[in-house]
């Protein structure tokens, strides 16, 4: 039967399902690029950071990630979301590694996930994560909304563990802070 | 007492405070003085439950007799539990649960700084990414022990009696057996002295901030968690936390 598969593959298997060709790494990223976060769906998973490390070793795909939170209850969901896209690209022999050190840090969200996020309503991370911003001075968080720097943190913690609630003084609107950890 | 047996011990102790600390946060959930406040105790209750996780995975895999996190989490009894008996100390008011939180913090920030550079890898990236987290709870802790302490008469007598009350159950933490003498010889654990005394200078010049009066350091201290020696209070956490997947083997949604 003629396979008309709305999510092509990116490579040839044979009959038994062996995989054939092996894509580039670069390839790969472009793909998981295409994972969204669960919870902040602008970002992908590799805007956010948690894609550590692509690798072939032989005929596996070995796959890092990194959780963000200790507790983050979408770390699974990632997990499997990974797996899925690599999958439907018809990766078969694939391996997931869960890697805690270095400890995940908003540093490594990228420059186009940073800007996802402010164009989505949430405030990006300010400055670089050291024991200086998590005890020193208020960051200066301008809102997303109006880009007013005249903001007032609402509470330390918001919808989700990653986030801080700010109200913007100018525009009066409501935000989230990505904090910066 | 081998290595191993040491640090499946250290590990049990590491999650359960954790976990439990974690499972009495959630009690707030729908009773929080504020919406904002509710968020806040949320979101620690989930890091907390989220390291606890962490730990006892490793903790399984050390014991290595095919039980799960999962498993070691809801099918121990009170006795076999190693949670810090202040972190089982039921909710009280906000005072309280704050007087609570900010003792368990202070201790929580400095054990995780030196667990940090544990000599076992796993311990160490546990710890290190934690206290990314646990340095945000005592920045909020702190501050409201601040708030509330150097805030209207009734709110300073309230923080005043809740540090009172629980303070009794703050000296433990720095009580040391053979498990944790063991571990610290071998720098996978942290040595306890130094630690006790970085959180004695802390509290007490948070509290004098706070104008606050620090109790005596030196008074008798509960103690007993170590060998699973609980007050009445944990059995019936437990017998809440642990409900379902007892009633339950194997539930899954």
């Amino acid at each position: 039967m003629l396979q008309t598969d709305a999510n092509p593959h990116l490579i040839a298997t044979d009959r038994c399902g062996e995989q054939l060709q092996f894509p580039a790494i670069e390839a790969l990223w472009q793909l998981l690029d295409q994972v969204p976060d669960p919870e902040v769906p602008v970002v992908s998973v590799v805007d956010l950071g948690i894609v550590r490390e692509l690798r072939w070793e032989q005929r596996q795909l070995v796959v890092t990630l990194t959780p963000t939170y200790s507790g983050c209850p979408a770390t699974e969901f990632i997990e499997e979301a990974v797996a899925a896209a690599l999958r439907a690209a018809g990766i078969t022999n694939l391996r997931l590694v869960q890697q805690l050190a270095p400890a995940w840090t908003t540093d490594w969200i990228s420059a186009a996930g940073r800007e996802k996020l402010r164009a989505f309503g949430i405030a990006p991370p300010v400055g670089s994560a050291s024991k200086r911003t998590l005890w020193g001075e208020e960051p200066e968080v301008a809102c997303p909304h109006c880009g007013s720097p005249q903001t007032t943190r609402v509470s330390e913690f918001g919808s989700t563990a990653c986030k801080a609630l700010y109200r913007c003084d100018s525009c009066l609107e409501p935000f989230d802070y990505f904090k910066c950890i | 007492m081998k290595q191993n047996q040491a640090l499946f011990e250290y590990l049990l102790r590491l999650g359960d405070s954790n976990m439990i600390l974690g499972q009495r946060l959630c009690e707030w959930i729908g009773q929080a003085p504020a919406l904002e406040e509710e968020m806040a105790l949320g979101n620690l209750a989930l890091d907390l439950i989220g390291q606890a996780r962490s730990w006892l995975e490793y903790a399984a895999r050390v014991e290595d007799a095919g039980h799960s996190a999962d498993e070691l989490a809801f099918t121990r009894d009170e006795r076999a539990y190693r949670n810090l008996l202040l972190v089982e100390q039921a909710n009280g008011n906000f005072a309280d649960t704050l007087a609570r939180q900010y003792l368990f913090d202070q201790y929580h920030y400095h054990l995780l700084g030196a667990l940090s550079s544990s000599t076992d890898a796993q311990v160490a990236a546990i710890a290190a990414k934690g206290l990314k987290e646990v340095t945000y709870h005592l920045r909020r802790s702190s501050a409201w022990i601040k708030r509330l302490g150097d805030g209207t008469a009734e709110s300073h007598a309230k923080m005043q009696q809740a540090i009172d009350e629980i303070w009794t159950y703050s000296g433990e933490m720095f009580i040391a057996d053979e498990v944790d003498r063991v571990l610290a010889a071998a720098g996978i654990g942290a040595d306890l002295d130094p630690l006790q005394r970085l959180w004695e200078a802390d509290v007490q010049a948070l509290l004098a901030e706070a104008t606050l009066t620090c109790p005596p350091l030196e008074q008798y201290m509960q103690r007993g968690s170590k060998q699973g020696l609980h007050t009445e209070q944990l059995g019936f956490l437990l017998a809440e936390m642990q409900f379902l997947p007892r009633a339950y083997p194997g539930a899954s949604w």
